[in-house]
């Protein structure tokens, strides 16, 4: 550590602590990264911004040592390395938080971090240290608790914890803060500048430009593998920073000011479901109501019953009372998926793959999946596959997705054009109520563009939505009405234009008007 | 220099039809090799085992006798496999088939009517299903893995066939063999039809594959079976109840099963004895990989299994290998094919020295 | 019932059980690393002929018993290829392996067929091993000692070291165990190869220790009741010690039943109740609680890592 201190003392200005040079990465048919070069400097927090699918997970995955670069250079402290595997990325003093935790469930937090050093420490020891560290960092973790126990913000703080008593020179974390409460997005980054400030250099990764501009010293923007440009945030707008990333002018979605809604189409009155399996959220007395024209939004952070609530909604769990859900005043709440869609309820689950789609059929057959009742695919038990065929086509055509023909598998297809089929097959169906959740997760700005248009063009004829998702500047961007998630329990409805950021996250993170007092 | 598994945007049609041929010609090969290896006439082996019963027209009838079990039951297991639902207890639905028909024939030795077959049949049908109720049922109200469970019942049935023809259905004429007594003229189906050396069997499994054409491919049924097998998640978005998925394909597989071995009983042995169960079961497992889960397939695939059945006994004669042979081809054949799954998805590329 | 009859049944007992419980040790290792290999039963028959051939040419059946865990181990490579390698269904290829060892071993056996070979000889003195009464804790075959060692060596493995603790995470979750850097693949066929030679070894129980000969699918089934036992005992080490003995019991009482009294039941009736009872056993588990299990979350399914 004071190694580290006196390096990033005397040496800052001089030498980078990181230097790749003209890095190139392909995979079958895209070029993830193409002579990338960037410099992260000792003690920097150097944001690494791009939307999804420009190659930033590919660029630290070879920092990692989880990929190999085709081309290019690697120096650390000046030295040039080949970074074989991830071990030898640790004993550099590289440490990486992943997006998506590589946590295992149903073992204690002591356990998880053991499985992250490379050295054999006895458990006493091991907890000592632990307990150190997070004394360090002020960051509070129960070693022995099993992981499926503890919420989502306390899994990142194993992550973080296995690369802090690594004692990294660099940090790469990627997406930390999309599963986390704002609140808890402004703990962390004081542990990330406690760390900084102790010359341990951050490449941070993200595609929230507010974030990077609070925290972060200098930006490397990436746009379709390519870099665009290497700027300081701080004296950038988000508008600008945005614009770099996305490659051309926002555009803002329209929507008409001051609408007016009609009759209640789709109602939940006080629906209740017990959690099912270890690693499930029972969902309490959720009650709303959504009128015709109506965006409403659920906001939370991942985890909290929204997957349970869509399932619910979709039909795929009935309610244990019919009336708990009913649509146009017809209760539905015992019904299943294929007797929802038939008066006029879709939903459209957040996994694409194997939920929403099957990715190794068709994208005809996945037509046949909700569509097949409603556009008259079946006669006498027998599918029409002339229909299927017609009906995939004009979904391909009316959403513009980028696929060779309704032969094409699913899986073929990017995420944005997948989840662009999957939201024109649901939309084209006309329903009354449309359930959504996480329209645009893991989507091409593009896409996502015109996937929210979409939305507000379905509300705008008269259908009733619900959008849940995790991107609060999703929801304000698009909804007329929003309520949050929180441990299955959804708060009352507020205006959105009505509510401020603070109060939504004060909800998310589980306080319910009470002080915030950060625990 | 190393191989490099590169996945396909789209799974090759081409790979799914080439890798099913070229496991056979591997197989082969393999073969002969090996058994050059183990000491026998290696050539002389996979001549009689793979081409005798091709080349030698007396052999036919044999080819097409052996062959109609077999497809009959991996029409049924490509259904359930379809929707990973893993029924390799066959074999055993297959012995509860035979004893459901041969309960009949034991009830009725004075009826003279050939109708008398219908009911046969029937209870066949039904006996193989209701032996896979127990597995169906396991699975879908505690979820006890259905591979465990199924196989487990082909010992049980085999106990059970063993009790019944050596105790209360032994044959009182039959010099204290283990067999039931031969079924009436009446209990008999022809061993084969209208002259031809088609045996029945196989006329009823061309039918079977044309009805199960039909159902995988254009049914709304088949398209559930082939979601719950895909995508368990999706098939609940789309409103497939995945419980009674588990359900048809398996009473369907067991229904298939008990249909073969009753008409195996009544059209080749015309009784039941110890050596009833003759691996069809097992087998028909290969069969269904072999012909890609598809109808079509399967036909073909039976046959080709069948002919490795008949060249089996063949070689066990001529060039004195043990009656296994035939096993270990279908066993190589088996492993070739599902190594070759990999070509359908993957590309596989050489790289250079460098990881 | 005599004292006699009891410990005549416990040797019987413990000797009948030692295979599955061997068998089952090496399959709870394959499982914990997140595969499923239903090829046990040929894998068994594999170790069960090699064991037999090598201590018929070399007189030293503790060379017979290595040869048939090495032999077990190289069938299970098959496996291993098509399934981790080349990402092939592992209930298919597992049944097919199943397949290959029942007709290798009957192959290779078919020259064997009617030989006897030496026994072991006991490790303790004949004053111990052939008392009537002492004879229930020293009058077993070596193997007997040999395999719950092992069980408790896999349980002290699983638990309480590191590299026990890495194979249980590579069967928690392969991508997390993938993206921090340990060898998926490469842990999942040290395990395959573990499984297969334990296989091996329990398979020579039968034509080595319960009789000296050879005879053609002589495990009978047996490999399948140990997949059931690892379920049965939770995946825990120590659970499968017990179940393998109640497995142990009831084929006893199919010995016992066709050398006597039980003559109300017919033989085949006892001599299907192993199979049942694994039926009745899985069905029970399945009824109680979960939390008591510890099943691994990625069993049977493919690993193929996205890199």
């Amino acid at each position: 550590m004071n190694n580290g201190v006196t390096l990033a003392g005397t040496m800052a200005k001089t030498q980078p602590r990181l230097e790749l040079s003209e890095i190139t990465k392909r995979f079958p048919g895209v070029l993830a990264n193409d002579h990338v070069s960037l410099k992260v400097m000792p003690g920097e927090i150097h944001a690494l911004l791009g939307e999804n699918g420009a190659g930033k997970s590919t660029l630290v995955k070879m920092i990692y040592g989880i990929m190999a670069p085709d081309s290019g250079e690697m120096l650390w402290d000046g030295a040039q390395v080949r970074v074989a595997n991830p071990k030898a990325a640790r004993k550099l003093g590289i440490g990486m938080v992943f997006q998506h935790f590589s946590l295992f469930e149903a073992m204690t937090v002591l356990e998880n971090i053991a499985l992250g050093l490379d050295q054999n420490i006895s458990k006493r020891d091991l907890e000592a240290e632990i307990l150190k560290v997070l004394d360090t960092y002020g960051l509070k973790l129960d070693p022995r608790r099993i992981v499926s126990t503890l919420s989502v913000g306390e899994r990142q703080r194993i992550e973080i914890v296995r690369a802090l008593l690594l004692d990294p020179k660099l940090l790469i974390m990627d997406e930390p803060t999309s599963v986390l409460t704002p609140q808890e997005v402004g703990q962390l980054f004081e542990t990330l500048r406690k760390l900084a400030a102790k010359g341990c250099s951050i490449l941070y990764i993200s595609h929230k430009l507010h974030e990077i501009i609070a925290l972060c010293e200098t930006a490397t923007i990436l746009r379709g593998g390519k870099l665009v440009s290497t700027c300081d945030p701080r004296k950038e707008t988000s508008r600008k920073l945005a614009e770099m990333m996305i490659g051309a002018n926002l555009k803002e979605i329209s929507k008409v000011a001051g609408r007016k809604f009609g009759d209640v189409k789709f109602a939940v009155n006080n629906l209740s479901l017990p959690k099912h399996g270890d690693f499930g959220t029972a969902l309490t007395n959720i009650a709303f109501d959504v009128r015709a024209g109506e965006i409403f939004g659920i906001a939370g952070v991942a985890g909290n019953g929204q997957n349970e609530l869509l399932e619910a909604l979709g039909g795929e769990v009935l309610a244990p009372r019919n009336e708990a859900i009913t649509v146009a005043g017809a209760g539905i709440g015992k019904c299943g998926p294929t007797d929802r869609r038939a008066v006029g309820l879709g939903a459209v689950p957040e996994e694409r793959n194997g939920h929403a789609a099957v990715s190794e059929f068709s994208l005809q057959d996945n037509a046949v999946l909700t569509a097949r009742n409603r556009m008259n695919m079946v006669q006498a038990k027998l599918i029409d596959p002339g229909k299927a065929n017609e009906f995939s086509e004009k979904v391909i055509l009316s959403f513009g997705v980028k696929a060779q023909g309704p032969k094409s598998t699913a899986g073929s297809l990017s995420g944005g054009n997948l989840q662009k089929y999957i939201m024109g097959r649901e939309i084209l169906q006309n329903p009354t109520v449309l359930i959504v959740s996480q329209p645009t997760w893991g989507v091409d700005a593009g896409a996502a563009a015109a996937i929210h248009q979409a939305i507000v063009d379905l509300a705008s004829k008269g259908s009733a939505m619900v959008i849940i998702s995790q991107d609060l500047d999703e929801l304000l961007a698009l909804c007329d009405t929003l309520a949050v998630i929180n441990l299955g329990q959804l708060s009352a409805p507020m205006k959105v234009g009505e509510v401020s950021v603070e109060e939504i996250g004060l909800l998310m993170g589980g306080i319910h008007g009470e002080a915030a007092h950060a625990h | 220099m190393r191989i490099k598994f590169e996945k396909r945007a789209q799974p090759s049609r081409f790979m799914l039809f080439a890798t099913p041929v070229a496991a056979v010609i591997l197989t082969i090969l393999i073969g002969a090799v090996l058994f050059e290896i183990l000491g026998y006439d290696g050539l002389g082996t996979v001549k009689e085992i793979f081409f005798t019963p091709i080349l030698a027209s007396y052999k036919w009838q044999d080819v097409m006798t052996k062959a109609a079990p077999l497809i009959i039951i991996a029409l049924g297991l490509s259904l359930g496999n379809q929707a990973k639902v893993w029924n390799i207890g066959a074999e055993g639905q297959y012995i509860a088939g035979a004893l459901a028909g041969a309960l009949i024939a034991y009830l009725t030795p004075g009826v003279t009517s050939h109708w008398i077959i219908v009911p046969m049949i029937i209870a066949g049908i039904l006996g193989g299903a209701a032996w896979a109720t127990i597995p169906a049922f396991l699975k879908t109200k505690l979820n006890v893995n259905e591979v465990l469970t199924t196989l487990m019942l082909v010992y049980v049935a085999f106990q059970l066939l063993g009790y019944l023809v050596t105790g209360p259905w032994k044959d009182p004429n039959g010099h204290n063999f283990p067999q039931t007594a031969p079924f009436t003229d009446a209990q008999l189906l022809p061993h084969s039809i209208l002259g031809t050396a088609i045996p029945p069997g196989l006329v009823i499994a061309f039918i079977l594959m044309l009805g199960f054409w039909l159902l995988v491919s254009r049914s709304v049924f088949g398209f559930e079976v082939r979601v719950v097998g895909a995508a368990p998640s999706a098939a609940r978005y789309a409103g497939f109840n995945a419980s009674r998925t588990i359900w048809s394909t398996l009473l369907i597989s067991g229904g298939m099963a008990g249909l073969a071995g009753i008409l195996e009983a009544t059209s080749q042995l015309g009784q039941l004895n110890l050596g009833f169960p003759s691996n069809y079961g097992f087998t028909a497992i290969i069969v269904s990989f072999l012909g890609r889960l598809h109808p079509v397939g399967v036909f073909i695939a039976g046959i080709v299994l069948a002919i490795t059945y008949v060249g089996g006994q063949v070689a066990q004669t001529t060039v004195h290998v043990p009656s296994a042979s035939g096993g270990i081809f279908q066993a190589l054949m088996l492993f070739l094919i599902l190594a070759g799954d990999v070509l359908v998805r993957y590309r596989l590329r050489l790289v250079g020295a460098k990881s | 019932m005599t004292i006699d009859f009891i410990i005549s049944a416990i040797v019987t007992v413990v000797g009948i059980s030692t295979p599955i419980l061997l068998a089952a040790t090496g399959e709870l290792v394959v499982e914990k690393s997140g595969v499923l290999n239903l090829g046990v039963e040929g894998m068994m028959l594999v170790g069960a002929i090699t064991g037999f051939a090598v201590t018929f040419m070399t007189y030293n059946p503790w060379l017979g018993v290595i040869a048939a865990g090495a032999a077990g181990a190289a069938v299970s490579m098959v496996f291993g290829v098509l399934v981790l390698s080349l990402g092939s269904n592992q209930v298919a290829t597992g049944l097919a392996l199943a397949i290959l060892g029942i007709g290798l071993s009957t192959l290779l056996g078919t020259s064997f067929t009617g030989m006897i070979v030496p026994q072991f000889s006991s490790i303790f003195p004949s004053v111990l091993s052939q008392d009537p009464f002492w004879r229930v804790i020293f009058g077993y075959s070596p193997m007997v000692y040999i395999a719950l060692l092992i069980v408790f060596a896999v349980g002290w493995f699983l638990n309480r070291t590191r590299a026990g603790l890495v194979l249980r995470a590579v069967g928690e979750n392969d991508q997390s165990a993938h993206s921090i850097g340990y060898s998926v693949i490469g842990i999942r066929y040290i395990a395959i190869a573990f499984g297969g030679a334990m296989a091996g070894i329990a398979g020579s129980y039968f034509s080595m220790v319960i009789t000296p000969m050879w005879a053609e699918r002589m495990t009978a089934g047996r490999g399948w009741i140990a997949l059931a036992l690892v379920v049965f005992a939770g995946w825990k080490a120590g659970r499968l010690v017990v179940g393998a003995y109640l497995f142990g019991c009831l084929m006893t009482l199919e010995l016992y039943a066709k050398a006597s009294g039980f003559q109300f039941l017919p033989s085949q009736f006892w001599a299907s109740m192993p199979y049942i009872m694994a039926i009745v056993v899985l069905a029970v588990i399945s009824f109680r609680d979960r939390a008591g299990s510890e099943a691994p979350a990625c069993l049977g399914k493919p690993f193929l890592p996205n890199s």
